[in-house]
């Protein structure tokens, strides 16, 4: 794979929004601005409406907005910290971890398996831990990439 | 502990494998092993078919439908939505070994698929199937057996469904000859009884006022009516279920089309039997094609019941429907054709016509004969084809009594309600067990009646009323050789009946030890 699932630019660790959408938009923003999200709003409908099916929260502070659009360029992981927290509508509190995961539309098995990877490792605490961490956006790329494609 | 579990979710990209991670990791620190089938975007890897065999229980974590769920019937079942076991992985894997556990409750039954949906979630699916009366529900049917033992699966799965139809409507029926006397039915659809001519009340099932029917028959003529419209349920459910049980719920609906068709056209159970295999078939043929995921999400609800009732209720209407009307007519002309040549001879062949489908197209032409016997003054035939539609039921409830191991639970129950369906002359009574295992019951059936039919003939047995069994007793010539005539066949039936499934049931159990370690329930256990 050509494409690194996450760079240091898709990385924000102390992002500010006081909603799910808002700190949805932060993150696909850096995603259309790596050109990995050819349509913003367009992405965000698609999220929006998985998100409308039932909220992403999951217990353990963390939010997981996905979606599979065609938008989408490259899968993609874009991640944020938020010290304030996020509600994303886990039962036990806002979410401190955000994780952004695009798929594009129709993409083939291969991208799938490693987004499929990475949800994986989202449910181990030490992955969660060490991304809560982390000093700096590139330890982020280093422990995904590490963790998720074990390279 | 041996566990399996399916995860999936809407998107298929995130809660999916987070789910399979989280309760891999909570089976492998309880000590358990386990195989998660992640039904997400990255492509479905399934569960082989020997690893669910050897599983001590299911779970199902999951938003969106389990594909092939069907694959996992029988076994005890947990089903929680998809971020429960993400959340909560070690709860659900306790819960699943509680459910392996106990024995018989916590199943995917035939009859828990439709209510396994993520709606009833977060309990084990024992409270969903909890609402199902008998245990015998838990039909599996298990994709990697034998062509045969599959499609007695399916036809297992349709039968008990019926049961509770055959018995809630036969037991009324029963119960308003008892109330209202035998005539009731008279009263009710018009005709003739005992030199009574009756008008009809109704002029169908389909479509009736209560008025006339209270004032002709009073509660026992409406308890009559009510019985018979759950009887007209009996086809349209096996045939719905036996389809549902081979391409799951979107085989409800050409099933029931066939099933009803099967039963406007006057094919009977064994129409309605082929109905419900055929739209069965056709919807599992129409779900195969890959479509567009634009497309995918009408297929089940719009596209596949559209197509697949139409497709089946056409074929069911020209190629089974056609030949039935015409071989009804040619079996009445051959059989008025026939007055006159020996009683016995001609009491034998009513007596098998009447046990061939209990309700059928052959069952109807002979009980017909019977009634225009009647109407012209001949009594002994209507005794004859009345004693040979008694016992087909009796038959059955005496070889559920005599060897409950070959037969289901299901059978058994149905069994116990046959005494007083068999008793009352509600042949159907018997079609529980003939669906599940034609080619062993309808012989064996076919054999017992032909006697009974023969010997009331030779007996010289007269009846005065054209249906009422036990109930027109005061109306039978020669009642003790009536019941003698019985007798011999419910006997000789019965004794059928049982050898033909001891041999197939030998048969079963020698194949199954050499195949497999053992761990392969029996149909219906």
């Amino acid at each position: 794979m050509t494409t690194p699932i996450i760079t240091a630019d898709l990385v924000d660790l102390s992002l500010e929004a006081d909603s799910r959408q808002a700190a949805t938009r932060r993150l696909a923003r850096l995603l259309a601005d790596q050109g990995r999200v050819t349509d913003l709003d367009g992405f965000l409908a698609d999220v929006a409406a998985r998100e409308q099916q039932m909220p992403t929260g999951i217990e353990g502070g963390i939010g997981i907005p996905h979606a599979r659009s065609a938008y989408v360029t490259e899968p993609t992981l874009a991640f944020a910290r938020s010290a304030a927290g996020v509600d994303f509508g886990a039962a036990d509190g806002p979410a401190h971890l955000i994780f952004l995961i695009a798929a594009p539309e129709g993409g083939g098995s291969e991208h799938m398996t490693i987004l499929a990877a990475l949800a994986r490792r989202l449910v181990h605490a030490s992955f969660r831990e060490a991304l809560s961490a982390a000093p700096d956006a590139q330890t982020v790329v280093d422990i995904v990439t590490k963790e998720v494609l074990g390279q | 502990m041996k566990l399996v579990a399916v995860t999936s979710c809407p998107t298929g990209i995130a809660h999916t494998y987070m789910a399979a991670e989280s309760i891999e990791q909570a089976a492998k620190a309880a000590g358990h092993t386990i195989t998660v089938e992640t039904q997400g975007a990255a492509g479905a890897d399934p569960v082989p078919a020997n690893v669910i065999a050897a599983a001590d229980a299911v779970i199902f974590a999951a938003d969106v439908e389990v594909r092939d769920r069907e694959r996992f019937a029988g076994k005890p079942l947990v089903i929680a939505p998809v971020k429960r076991a993400i959340n909560d992985g070690p709860a659900l894997i306790a819960e699943a070994v509680q459910a392996a556990g106990t024995a018989g409750a916590a199943t995917l039954a035939a009859g828990a698929w439709a209510a396994a949906t993520p709606a009833a979630a977060g309990r084990p699916a024992g409270a969903a199937a909890a609402g199902q009366a008998s245990p015998a529900l838990v039909t599996k049917v298990d994709r990697d057996a034998g062509f045969g033992t599959r499609l007695r699966q399916w036809l297992m799965t349709g039968v008990s469904y019926m049961i509770p139809f055959v018995a809630a409507g036969g037991i009324l029926i029963a119960i308003s000859f008892i109330l209202g006397g035998p005539q009731v039915a008279t009263k009710v659809f018009g005709g003739t009884f005992h030199g009574h001519t009756y008008p009809a009340a109704v002029t169908g099932i389909e479509s009736f006022t209560v008025a006339p029917v209270l004032h002709a028959a009073g509660y026992a003529g409406l308890l009559f009516l009510i019985g018979k419209v759950a009887f007209f349920m009996l086809v349209p459910v096996l045939a719905g279920f036996i389809a549902f049980a081979m391409a799951d719920r979107m085989g409800l609906v050409p099933g029931f089309v066939a099933g009803l068709v099967a039963t406007a056209t006057g094919a009977g159970f064994l129409g309605g039997l082929i109905g419900g295999l055929l739209a069965g078939a056709i919807v599992m043929a129409l779900k195969r094609p890959k479509v567009p995921r634009a497309f995918a999400g009408i297929m089940p609800v719009v596209v596949i019941p559209l197509v697949s009732a139409a497709v089946t209720g056409i074929i069911m209407a020209v190629a089974v429907g056609r030949p039935v009307a015409a071989a009804t007519s040619a079996m009445t002309n051959w059989l008025h054709g026939l007055s006159g040549t020996n009683a016995a001879a001609l009491g034998l062949l009513l007596g098998a016509m009447m046990a061939f489908d209990m309700g059928g197209p052959v069952n109807k032409v002979a009980y017909t004969f019977g009634l225009a016997s009647l109407a012209s003054g001949d009594t002994k035939i209507m005794a004859a084809v009345m004693a040979a539609g008694m016992t087909p039921p009796l038959a059955c409830a005496l070889a559920t009594v005599v060897r409950k191991k070959l037969f289901t639970p299901a059978e058994r129950t149905a069994g116990e309600a046959a005494w007083l369906l068999g008793l009352s002359f509600i042949t159907e009574g018997a079609i529980p067990f003939a669906a599940g295992d034609p080619l062993r019951v309808i012989p064996s059936l076919m054999a017992g009646s032909a006697a009974t039919g023969a010997l009331s003939m030779t007996f010289g047995v007269t009846s005065l009323a054209p249906h009422g069994g036990i109930w027109v007793i005061g109306l039978i010539g020669k009642p003790g050789m009536y019941a003698v005539a019985l007798a011999a066949g419910i006997v000789i039936s019965a004794a059928c009946l049982l050898v033909l499934k001891s041999l197939r049931h030998a048969a079963r159990a020698g194949s199954r030890v050499s195949v497999t370690s053992g761990t392969s329930v029996p149909v219906g256990a």
